[in-house]
């Protein structure tokens, strides 16, 4: 990780982002938000413990004292290149954006070179508003449709391979839609990154859709049944909500992971989200250790608001995991309902046939034609109730172990804060330790290196304060777009599932006002 | 619990000579005591209105007498009332009891309160049942004679009949057991007469199907019920949400709630309504033409007895020895099956007017009172959008 510090000598380096340099907005806007977006240098997919002190950035960044976005700058162009060359060489190649002209790490250079400059913060910061802007205020114009299971392979290889088609008018893309093919490991890889680089800085990073062994294994044996379709049929739908969800976060939409995710037509397959990998195991030790952490930090909460969104995300989550069993249960009973009926509805035509008064029997077998059509109509309704109410219910659980796990990282950042003033405080004392130690010889050597190490460390004190307080921002912020969001999300759910129950009712007032006749009818 | 006549299956001659019902019945621990109130003109009766207080033992007691008693063997005996049977019910009120700590306070009133309607509509309905069978009795232009028939309507001491014990259970057994094999012989009969024939295809038949379609109605509707719990402890859990929410959420899901919250009891009514009208009319015919079946069955065993008959004086004469008591015997055979022929056609016609009846009214009922629940439903639904 020590040659991230340099910027290599990359002829190579894609740099979409920061060609046309002398193109308006929509350069600064993207460079912008991907650079804002990680202020510290993220660490990739499959290696995930890294030692923490590493990301604070190296003395350069510190003498200069910058504000956050300049530094984002610096690491974020670092990473960019060493994480992206390998893997995005190939790619570059493949797609057909036309004004891409790779632009020599001269580009990347200059800015570093005059740190001082300061039209280039501010020009961050002013496209950063204006992003937010373009994100809120314009009507947000992006449709993404999941759709064409295919099973694509054999065997225990097996998989199924989705269609994502984007359809847009943000000019971030190159086109206005697009189609690729992913399979759900790609998803599962795409999350994974996002949540390595946003959450420990705040961002609400959408969860996506579970893993499923047992589902999985029969769609790949290649049973044909109905659970396997309904298995299909679920994933795909929480496939499109999720990545329905990543591009409504602003911050998110522009990350240059998700554009490739959803533009580029080939994607490096993503094997460290395979549950039996290294990685795998290694996410599992650190989830883990990370537990046993949070018990123990324990955090002098300065700010109620904290403690308050804290307590309520708590009942909220409690609430939703009960409403979300018994909407399930509630599932499960009308299907069984709908199964009923229609058994129902056979043995009451059988004893319509045998029962030999004409009218009657006439009678019965409407009957048992409304109640054949009834048992559909429940089905139906089962649907809705799942796939509306459901499968949203779930789907707020999961967000709120991410908004959860936020305010955790919270937690985590204010302790390295404090840690970082204990060191401080030692070093301080060390220093003045020295100051009446009596070896002339040593103490110059060794007062310089105090002084150094103080200097590094109060510059570290200085970082995990701002990282706090960056953090606690960005988790206010987030937490309104959350709430917000969570107000819209579950209006228009319920006003849809509101109108499944009144089709459903006329539907049945249709029905039995067809039979009250045929009943009437019998002499 | 007060309770007003209703015949719920049976479409009665209201007739003033002689009309019975249940005005009121006190459910005791693990009986339930019925009030018998009769009003009638008949000369027999001592007054003109009386009550006496009747067990389900004694109602037993009555059906069995209709059944020894030779003289009826033409008739279909009105079925006996089912049982009735709380046990059930008691045992969900029980496991509500313990489970209390585990609910909170509204949940644990309001599925008490359900447990409660529950239990309720389980008394109505052995009432109506025991009543319909009293009905039944006093309608039919024979048996409304019978002398057990006014002993039990008057004698306002108790009857002291009491529950069979294990030996007379094990006798019943084995009776029953011997009589259904006799009864496939029976039925293996050829009858002479077409319509009779045609009757005894019909009425098996139609029997194994209304038992299948009661027990698959039972079932429709447990489910029926199923999703009202659901939709309750959804109502419960939202409103808990709502009260929680400060947000817009939050009214809305208290809106929610509430309309969750009436929906649910339309649902539960749908349900036993439909319990009701369907599931009560294919379980009160499955018994009915249980009993025409029996009809059937002894007019077959006395047919057999005739030719019986028949043969054993063909075959006194050839050998002439005990003629005339073979004779007699004949004659006897004789008449008994045609006495039976004669009655059992009325009563399989009256049957089958009866039943069409029943069906009709209820299927209106039914379709009646599904129609007014939906669109109640619908209103709310609307409503709240």
């Amino acid at each position: 990780m020590a040659t991230e510090r340099e910027p290599p000598p990359l002829g190579d380096a894609k740099q979409t982002d920061f060609m046309e340099l002398e193109d308006g907005e929509d350069l600064f806007i993207s460079t912008a938000s991907t650079l804002e977006s990680s202020p510290t240098s993220p660490e990739p997919a499959s290696l995930p413990a890294e030692d923490i002190c590493s990301y604070s950035n190296g003395p350069q960044p510190a003498e200069i004292s910058l504000d956050d976005d300049r530094e984002d700058l610096f690491a974020e162009a670092t990473e960019e290149v060493s994480l992206d060359s390998p893997e995005r060489e190939p790619i570059l190649s493949d797609e057909q954006s036309p004004a891409i002209t790779p632009v020599t790490p001269t580009a990347l250079v200059t800015p570093r070179v005059e740190p001082k400059s300061i039209s280039v913060p501010a020009m961050f910061e002013r496209s950063k508003e204006e992003l937010e802007e373009e994100a809120n205020g314009d009507s947000f114009d992006m449709e993404i449709v999941v759709s064409d299971p295919e099973k694509v392979g054999d065997g225990m290889n097996a998989y199924m391979a989705y269609k994502v088609t984007t359809k847009t008018s943000l000019t971030i893309f190159n086109e206005n839609e697009f189609s690729v093919k992913r399979r759900f490991s790609d998803f599962l890889g795409l999350h994974s990154k996002l949540a390595t680089k946003y959450m420990h800085i705040g961002y609400i990073v959408p969860p996506a859709p579970e893993k499923s062994i047992v589902g999985m294994t029969k769609v790949k044996v290649g049973k044909e049944d109905l659970s396997s379709t309904e298995f299909v049929e679920k994933r795909r739908a929480a496939l499109e909500r999720y990545l329905e969800r990543t591009v409504k976060h602003p911050t998110l939409l522009h990350d240059r992971d998700v554009m490739q995710f959803l533009e580029s037509s080939e994607l490096p397959r993503a094997v460290s989200t395979q549950a039996l990998s290294g990685a795998g195991i290694l996410r599992m030790v650190n989830k883990a250790a990370e537990a046993v952490n949070k018990m123990t930090i324990k955090m002098n909460e300065s700010d109620a608001w904290f403690e308050e969104k804290q307590q309520q995300f708590e009942n909220l989550d409690q609430q939703l995991r009960k409403l979300h069993t018994s909407v399930e249960s509630l599932v499960y009973h009308r299907k069984e309902l709908s199964v009923n009926t229609a058994a129902f509805a056979k043995s009451a035509a059988m004893l319509g046939n045998s029962e030999d008064h004409t009218a009657l029997s006439r009678a019965l077998s409407q009957l048992a034609e409304v109640e054949e059509k009834i048992d559909q109509l429940h089905q139906e309704q089962a649907y809705a109730d799942f796939y509306l109410f459901a499968e949203l219910l779930s789907d707020y659980v999961r967000l709120l172990t991410a908004v959860k796990g936020v305010f955790d990282q919270r937690m985590k950042t204010w302790q390295k804060w404090q840690d970082a003033q204990a060191m401080l405080q030692k070093k301080r004392e060390a220093e003045s330790k020295l100051q009446f130690a009596n070896k002339p010889d040593k103490l110059q050597q060794a007062k310089d290196e105090i002084r150094e190490e103080i200097e590094e460390w109060e510059g570290k004190v200085q970082q995990g304060e701002r990282d706090f307080e960056q953090i606690s921002k960005t988790i206010r912020k987030e937490v309104g777009r959350f709430e917000t969001e969570r107000v819209r999300d579950f209006k228009t759910v319920i006003i849809k599932y509101l109108e499944s129950l009144v089709q459903t009712q006329q539907q049945l007032i249709k029905y039995w006002e067809a039979f009250l006749p045929e009943a009437k009818a019998i002499a | 619990f007060k309770k007003k006549p209703r015949a719920v299956n049976v479409d009665l001659q209201t007739d003033a000579t002689l009309q019975v019902d249940i005005s009121d019945a006190l459910s005791e621990r693990d009986k339930v005591k019925f009030t018998v109130h009769t009003k009638s003109t008949l000369p027999n009766f001592k007054q003109n209105e009386f009550s006496v207080v009747r067990q389900h033992e004694e109602f037993i007691w009555l059906h069995e007498s209709f059944v020894e008693n030779e003289e009826y063997a033409g008739y279909i005996i009105p079925p006996a009332p089912p049982r009735p049977d709380f046990d059930a019910s008691r045992e969900k009120l029980q496991k509500l009891g313990e489970g209390e700590g585990s609910v909170t306070k509204e949940e644990f009133t309001k599925m008490k309160q359900e447990l409660e309607a529950e239990y309720l509509a389980i008394f109505k309905k052995t009432v109506a049942m025991h009543e319909v069978f009293l009905c039944r009795v006093a309608a039919h232009p024979v048996l409304r004679k019978d002398m057990n028939f006014h002993v039990f309507l008057e004698y306002n001491q108790d009857l002291s009949v009491r529950g069979k014990n294990k030996k007379e259970k094990l006798e019943d057994f084995f009776k029953n057991v011997v009589k259904s094999a006799d009864g496939v012989l029976v039925a293996g009969v050829k009858d002479v007469d077409d319509f009779f024939e045609h009757e005894k295809t019909f009425l098996l038949e139609y029997h194994n199907r209304v038992k299948d379609a009661s027990a698959k109605s039972d079932k429709m509707i447990r489910s029926h019920k199923n999703t009202a719990d659901d939709v309750n402890r959804i109502a419960s859990t939202l409103y808990t949400l709502g009260t929680q929410d400060s947000t817009d959420v939050g009214k809305f899901f208290l809106k929610i709630s509430e309309l969750f919250e009436k929906t649910r009891k339309i649902e539960a009514r749908v349900a036993a309504d439909k319990d009701l009208k369907l599931a009560d009319l294919l379980k009160y015919y499955l018994r009915e033409s249980q009993a025409a079946k029996d009809l059937l069955y002894r007019r077959g065993r006395s047919l057999v007895d005739y030719e019986n008959a028949n043969k054993a004086l063909d075959k006194a004469r050839a050998k002439n020895k005990d003629v005339l008591q073979a004779e007699t015997s004949q004659q006897i055979c004789c008449q008994k099956f045609e006495k039976i022929s004669e009655y059992a056609k009325q009563e399989l016609i009256d049957f089958k007017t009866r039943r069409v009846a029943a069906f009709r009214k209820n299927l209106v009922e039914l379709a009646e009172l599904e129609l007014k629940h939906a669109k109640v439903n619908l209103l709310l639904s609307r409503q709240t959008l």
